[in-house]
């Protein structure tokens, strides 16, 4: 695999390797001196083209972790704003000799037109309505380490299905793994079509958190309506609103994710997030071990070299020679030969 | 081999017995066992996987196997790596470096259970089971039960 720029390039076993990959990467992270020199000479630029923080310090402190080098293009200084072409920018950076691009865009598409224009490896950090396929991967991590399995376990998605790349990438991984999936939105928020989604769509908020084993909150973004969309967020908040009372409904193993940056007292109740079952700061924390995985597949050593490069196994064909070895563990200095 | 380390560190006090991530590590657990038997006391082990710190990376495939596990600070403490094969020595040079993730060990030693040559960097079993002979493209495997030696297959 050479870019990650939707779920559907993964599968579900690629998704298990990034996941499997991943624990590997936590456990670096708890070391003493959290980094490994496996990406050494190697180059990722971020290219955000909207605002972020989480994602873009959390892709850098992944590369950094894996010890390859960093280049942050922001566009509010970059010359985006003296009126270079998105093609343009990508190749000058590209000039500069890089790996990787990390790429985020306000149009949906931007990193696949950007992968088709350089020869690095692109990874989608979000691009407009469409996909932010490492969300989805860090969001099952976190999934698993908490349930364990996917299989037959119910996610309820509550909120901007409508605008949501997070949505659309989520759905995807978790169906993809066995989880079923339910969301919930205002009709105002809903897509136009849900022709192909395998989702179930309800619309009594109540009944559906009492099924979930995931509650999966979506931030009301703004800054994507251009309509008047919701009469008001204290209505949005009412009706659809994780509250401290709705929590109630919970079955005692379900947990509140949410992809940040949450609103609080609007999808989520004040207290919420500080409770054990909100995962949000694991998500974070996970995201950085996912983009490690991510970054390390797609730039050291990947599954694509799997059988395309000889590689030498142990031949199990017997002769010559036999040592008891268990004898040899147990027997001191005897064994010199 | 367990005699030999308890004779060279006298006794087994700040001993962290790590096997290499997946040969060795069986083996680690084996030497641990017989330093329980000898010393009545069971040191630490621990796994260690250094595929992100091999030299091969993008060369050939490197994945780990499992995450590592091991005590969170290693300063101080003797360090016993156990591998099942030595051989070109590259496996070894990773893990010394790996380990300094940890902190700063007073020593690592190399517990290999088959030295079977060919080394291409400058490093030396402290306790070996089996010197062997090879040819470079003979494959060497090593269980519990036993150790073969056979022509390489290529996949």
């Amino acid at each position: 695999m050479k870019h990650l720029l939707t779920i559907d390039d993964l599968g579900a076993d690629g998704i298990r390797e990034v996941i499997k990959l991943a624990a590997s990467f936590t456990e670096v992270s708890e070391r003493q001196i959290p980094k490994v020199p496996a990406l050494r000479g190697k180059t990722v630029a971020t290219l955000f083209f909207e605002n972020s923080t989480r994602t873009r310090t959390s892709f850098e402190t992944a590369a950094k972790r894996l010890s390859a080098d960093t280049m942050n293009v922001a566009v509010s200084t970059s010359s985006v704003s003296k009126g270079e072409s998105l093609r343009d920018t990508a190749l000058t950076v590209e000039a500069m000799g890089v790996d990787a691009f990390v790429v985020r865009h306000s149009s949906s598409g931007a990193p696949h037109q950007v992968a088709s224009w350089v020869d690095a490896s692109v990874i989608n950090a979000g691009d407009g309505w469409h996909e932010h396929p490492t969300q989805a991967l860090l969001d099952c991590y976190t999934f698993e380490q908490r349930l364990g399995s996917f299989e037959g376990r119910r996610v309820v998605i509550i909120g901007d299905i409508k605008h949501s790349r997070v949505a659309r990438s989520n759905i995807a991984a978790f169906t993809a793994l066995g989880a079923q999936v339910t969301i919930v939105a205002p009709p105002t928020l809903m897509p136009p079509s849900l022709d192909g989604w395998p989702v179930d769509v309800a619309t009594d908020v109540d009944r559906a958190l009492r099924s979930a084993d995931v509650v999966y909150l979506l931030r009301i973004q703004r800054e994507r309506m251009v309509e008047a969309l919701l009469p008001s967020l204290r209505e949005y908040a009412m009706l659809y609103g994780l509250s401290n009372e709705r929590l109630a409904l919970l079955q005692d193993h379900a947990i509140v994710m949410h992809p940040g940056p949450m609103n609080r007292g609007v999808e989520i109740g004040g207290t919420v997030p500080d409770l054990d079952r909100a995962t949000m700061v694991e998500q974070v924390r996970n995201g950085v071990a996912v983009r490690m995985a991510v970054l390390y597949l797609l730039l050291g050593a990947g599954s694509e070299l799997r059988g395309s490069s000889a590689q030498v196994t142990p031949a199990v064909s017997a002769d010559e020679t036999d040592v008891d070895a268990s004898a040899l563990a147990a027997e001191a200095g005897k064994a010199h030969v | 081999m367990a005699h030999e380390i308890v004779e060279r560190n006298n006794g087994t006090g700040d001993l962290v017995v790590v096997g290499l991530q997946t040969g060795g590590v069986s083996f680690a657990l084996r030497i641990v066992e017989a330093l329980e038997k000898i010393e009545g006391e069971r040191p630490e082990v621990g796994s260690l996987d250094v595929a992100f710190h091999r030299d091969d990376i993008g060369i050939r495939p490197v994945l780990p196997e499992a995450p590592s596990e091991l005590p969170d600070d290693l300063t101080g403490r003797v360090v016993v790596l156990v591998d099942d094969v030595l051989f070109t020595g590259r496996t070894v040079r990773a893990a010394l470096d790996a380990v300094h993730d940890y902190g700063r060990p007073r020593a690592i030693q190399l517990a290999v259970i088959v030295d079977r040559g060919h080394r291409e960097l400058p490093i030396r079993a402290d306790f070996v089971g089996k010197n062997l002979p090879t040819r470079r493209d003979e494959a060497v495997n090593v269980t519990t039960s036993g150790v073969e030696l056979g022509s390489v297959e290529r996949r």
